[in-house]
């Protein structure tokens, strides 16, 4: 007994719920911490000043008015894909199919508009646009909703494959609708009449979009929360066999949900279309079908906080592009310092949710968990703070999921 | 009784001695100074309520919390337990009550992973040392059966082999009985007299008292998170016992009121269920449920339980046979083939507690309140959750069953076992059911709440309730039940009379093997009526 064994120099325990101004001042500290190692690096590596740098990605977000309400644009365009994703995700339906059913909602809209461009006033042309971008972009889902609800198929997989069907049915279309001929492009669809496009609203092309997916996150943001339907998606996602038990059809729930996730990438599709860019290209989605499903995450799923996390995603990376022209740097440099800031945002969820204790120097937890959070940051990698910390095998599961007896310790211990 | 002779005082150096251990999850105490010595060629029983700390005391022996104040001895040395392993450095191997076992690997993969053994992995070796280990202690296993294809029974000796594998010489056994059948329980027992005539220091946990005195040499009491006091299991009673868990002097005995006019409620003839592999899981069964009786359905697990109640409340595919619903005024009508939404709204619930608890019947991550609406969301023709009743309900049953929670909108997962199915059964009971079917409903629960339940069924039974009560215990069947069925292999092997049956009879019954012919069938139910 006389060498006493060292204790262990950080443990972890689960916290407790903490209030949401704790939880808040984490992160805001988080994004600070983020900003001073982007500086520092920016320093080493460039010999720039970094607050010349973070000013030149404000005004690169911010700087003019055109800038703002392209700013705003982009994140319209990706909330609104988030909250497409958002139904499924909430059911543990692993949508990664944005991009297809995006570009197959897309591609319904521009077929409206080439058809039947000439033939329909755009107070006729528009809805039905609309609902053919819903429906094209519903089944795109309801495909991979139906094998998954029959046969228990992998929707990760067979959403990803559909993504590659739909970029090939969209390049099809774009070289037998293309403008001029042989050129591979279709151009501006119905420049001289605007026929199927959004009306301009107060003087701003792109108010109406931003609009449209405003009134989207609020009723999305309710029908997920209060609604039945809401309701059922959540019990589904949490256990399919309560969901029997208490008499949901899960089957048609899938399908029914798979369905609006899919029509609302279809009408981002036609928003893409008809509202900005009046053409169709193979990479009309850009990627951003991938990208709201890390803005969904960011947000734990909650469309009101999706606003915030498609904010932070579009502003970095306008921020960033900006950064590389200005200073004629790589565009991958804006991309290391989005990184970073990332990084630092997802690694402060762990602290939300644990707490280290510090080999007995100072009693007070508090202080050592304040200081945790200064010092350890750094050293918490994605992983671990999204999937909990590398001794997960037993620590994890205790509190987590394992219920019953063991919960006596979960019940104390959030 | 009290215990705070310093680790080297008793016969001999125990096995294992903990000083002061101390444990808090944020204002929670779980562990409040706890002393305890484990000795060597010696079964020890933890008691406590739920949520006294049993666990977490072990947890922190096996590696998997870190106390925050206290010291551990192992054989007389103080040692730093950082992770389970450093637990198995130290011989020390946990049971966990939920098993931590790769399905698709077979036991000596499971058994072999995550030891570092130095060279070419030679599972052929392993698989023999595994072997050796099973016929010292009279193990029953396949080493190189896959997880999946193995009953809970053979999984917890996979787990127990494991830790005996890597060298434990302290096992602790977190309610191991909890899953068992009487036969495998008895098998378990052996092999654990077999330790510890071994010279192995055993630790388990349970809330069965019968258990704690077959089994056990000495007995510890933890109540609220502190260390009570300890005794020979051959100097105490189950009443003593039980007087210290909770606290105070309480009555073990259940009231079994008469049934008042019991008539038919449900009758259930020749119906027959066959697994998606074929499997006959019921064959041809015959009985009836009545209101205002509990009827008691006893059997070996998998005899058919979980089929036959799933079959009443809609979520099984039936093959043949009807199950005949008995309306107030007379009229019958066959629940076969209708959906499990029409059956819960012609007044059947449903509470099935499965054997991991959570599993069927609660979300665990919901609260108790968005638990309560998963019976009445539906209710009303808003398209919007009717956030209040259930909120109004959850409050209710929390105060009525005297949940503990510190308030409607914690997550049932962070409720200890007994909190989690009271609510359960308290949500299955508020929906005011004509049928009320009940499984394993005292699964993993203390002695007191155990009471909690029983005393609801009653309540649900005098209220003319036809309830059904499939259980393990067969010692509360026969006190708890009016008439028991027991089944065997799917078959009904006889309905007995609870207030004259003995447990003998029962027991042959429930081994009865292949049950009895159909003649036969209809003809106990004859009697029976």
């Amino acid at each position: 007994m006389q060498n006493k064994p060292k204790e262990p120099l950080i443990h972890m325990t689960r916290r407790k719920a903490l209030p949401w101004q704790a939880a808040w001042g984490i992160r805001l500290v988080s994004i600070l911490l983020a900003l001073l190692l982007c500086a520092v690096i920016t320093t080493l590596t460039t010999g720039l000043n970094p607050a010349a740098v973070y000013a030149t990605m404000f005004s690169g977000a911010f700087g003019t008015a055109r800038r703002t309400w392209i700013l705003g644009k982009d994140i319209a365009i990706l909330l609104c894909i988030s909250l497409a994703l958002t139904p499924a995700f909430r059911m543990r339906f692993w949508n990664l199919g944005g991009e297809g059913q995006i570009l197959i909602g897309a591609l319904a809209t521009t077929a409206c508009m080439i058809r039947l461009g000439s033939d329909f006033p755009n107070a006729v042309l528009i809805p039905v646009s609309i609902v053919c971008a819903l429906g094209a972009g519903a089944v795109w889902a309801l495909i991979p909703a139906l094998c998954k609800a029959r046969w228990n198929t992998n929707e990760t997989l067979f959403t990803l494959m559909m993504n590659y069907v739909a970029t090939q049915l969209v390049a099809y279309f774009v070289i037998v609708w293309e403008v001029p001929k042989g050129s591979g492009k279709i151009g501006i669809i119905n420049q001289s009449t605007e026929a199927g496009w959004l009306p301009v609203i107060a003087g701003n092309r792109y108010l109406l979009n931003i609009l449209c997916v405003a009134a989207l996150t609020i009723v999305m943001y309710i029908y997920l929360n209060y609604s039945k339907q809401g309701y059922e998606i959540s019990v589904v996602g949490e256990s399919v066999a309560t969901a029997r038990y208490i008499g949901i059809k899960v089957g048609w729930t899938i399908v029914r949900t798979l369905m609006l996730s899919g029509a609302i990438c279809g009408l981002t599709g036609f928003l893409l279309v008809a509202g900005t860019d009046h053409t169709l290209t193979t990479t009309i989605a850009g990627g951003q079908g991938f990208t709201a499903v890390m803005v969904a995450w960011l947000a734990k799923f909650n469309p009101l906080g999706m606003v915030l996390s498609s904010f932070l995603l579009v502003f970095l990376s306008r921020g960033a592009g900006e950064i590389a022209t200005i200073y004629s740097l790589n565009q991958s440099y804006g991309d290391i310092l989005t990184g970073i800031i990332l990084f630092f945002i997802i690694g402060s969820e762990f602290f939300i949710s644990y707490q280290l204790h510090f080999r007995r120097s100072g009693k007070n937890e508090n202080a050592a968990a304040g200081s945790a959070q200064k010092d350890s940051v750094k050293a918490v990698s994605p992983q671990s703070a999204d999937i909990l910390p590398a001794k997960a095998d037993g620590r994890k599961e205790n509190p987590d999921t394992v219920p019953a007896e063991q919960g006596e310790e979960g019940a104390h211990n959030v | 009784m009290d215990n705070k002779a310093t680790a080297s005082a008793d016969h001999g150096v125990a096995a294992v001695s903990l000083r002061g251990i101390t444990k808090t999850f944020g204002t929670v105490v779980a562990n409040d100074h706890v002393d305890l010595d484990i000795r060597k060629g010696e079964v020890l029983a933890l008691l406590g309520e739920n949520g006294s700390g049993k666990t977490t005391l072990m947890n922190m022996l096996s590696g998997i919390y870190y106390p925050d104040e206290g010291q551990i001895f192992i054989n007389g040395e103080e040692v730093s337990i950082q992770s389970p392993k450093d637990a198995f450095r130290y011989g020390i191997g946990m049971i966990h009550q939920h098993f931590k076992l790769v399905d698709v690997f077979t036991a000596t993969e499971n058994i072999i992973l995550g030891l570092e053994e130095k060279g070419r992995l030679d599972r052929a070796a392993a698989s023999k040392r595994i072997r050796e280990i099973c016929n010292t202690y009279g193990f029953q296993v396949d080493p190189d059966k896959t997880i999946y294809e193995m009953s809970v029974s053979q999984k917890q000796t996979v787990e127990i082999v494991k830790a005996l594998y890597r060298g434990a010489d302290i096992l602790i056994l977190d309610e191991p009985t909890a899953v068992l059948t009487p036969q495998e329980t008895d098998r378990l027992f052996a092999v654990l007299r077999n330790m510890r005539a071994d010279g192995k220091a055993i630790i388990i946990i349970t809330h069965k008292l019968h258990e704690v005195q077959a089994l056990s040499d000495r007995v510890a009491v933890l109540r609220k998170g502190a260390y009570i006091g300890e005794m020979m299991t051959k100097d105490t009673n189950p009443q003593e016992m039980t007087n210290m868990m909770v606290g105070h002097a309480v009555t073990l005995n259940i009231d079994r009121p008469e049934p008042k006019d019991p008539k038919p409620r449900i009758e259930i003839k020749g119906l027959t269920v066959t697994s998606p592999d074929g499997i006959l899981q019921l064959d041809h069964v015959y009985f009836d449920i009545r209101a205002g009786e509990i009827l008691g359905v006893a059997g070996i697990s998998g005899s058919g339980q979980k089929e036959l109640l799933e079959s009443i409340a809609g979520l099984q595919r039936v093959e043949s046979g009807q199950i005949l619903y008995v309306k107030d005024d007379g009229k019958k009508e066959d629940l076969v083939g209708k959906d499990p939404l029409e059956i819960q709204h012609m007044g059947v619930a449903l509470s099935f507690v499965p054997e991991d608890r959570l599993g069927m019947g609660l979300v665990a991550n919901m609260d108790l309140s968005d638990n309560m609406m998963l019976r009445s969301f539906r209710d009303g023709r808003s398209v919007f959750t009717d956030r209040k009743h259930p909120h109004d309900l959850a409050e209710k049953v929390v105060e009525e069953l005297e949940v503990n929670t510190p308030n409607v909108s914690t997550p049932v997962r962070r409720l200890s076992g007994g909190n989690v199915q009271k609510v359960l059964v308290g949500r299955e009971i508020a929906s005011a059911p004509k049928v009320l079917l009940t499984a394993y409903a005292v699964r993993g629960l203390d002695i007191n709440s155990s009471y909690t339940i029983y005393d609801l069924l009653n309540k649900q039974k005098e209220k003319g309730v036809a309830v059904v009560y499939v259980g393990e215990d067969l010692d509360v069947l026969l006190e708890l039940a009016d008439r028991i069925v027991v089944l065997c292999g799917g078959r009904v092997s006889g309905i007995v009379d609870g207030r004259t049956a003995d447990k003998n009879e029962v027991g042959m019954l429930m081994t009865r093997l292949g049950g009895i012919d159909r003649e036969k069938q209809e003809e106990v139910q004859d009697l029976a009526e």
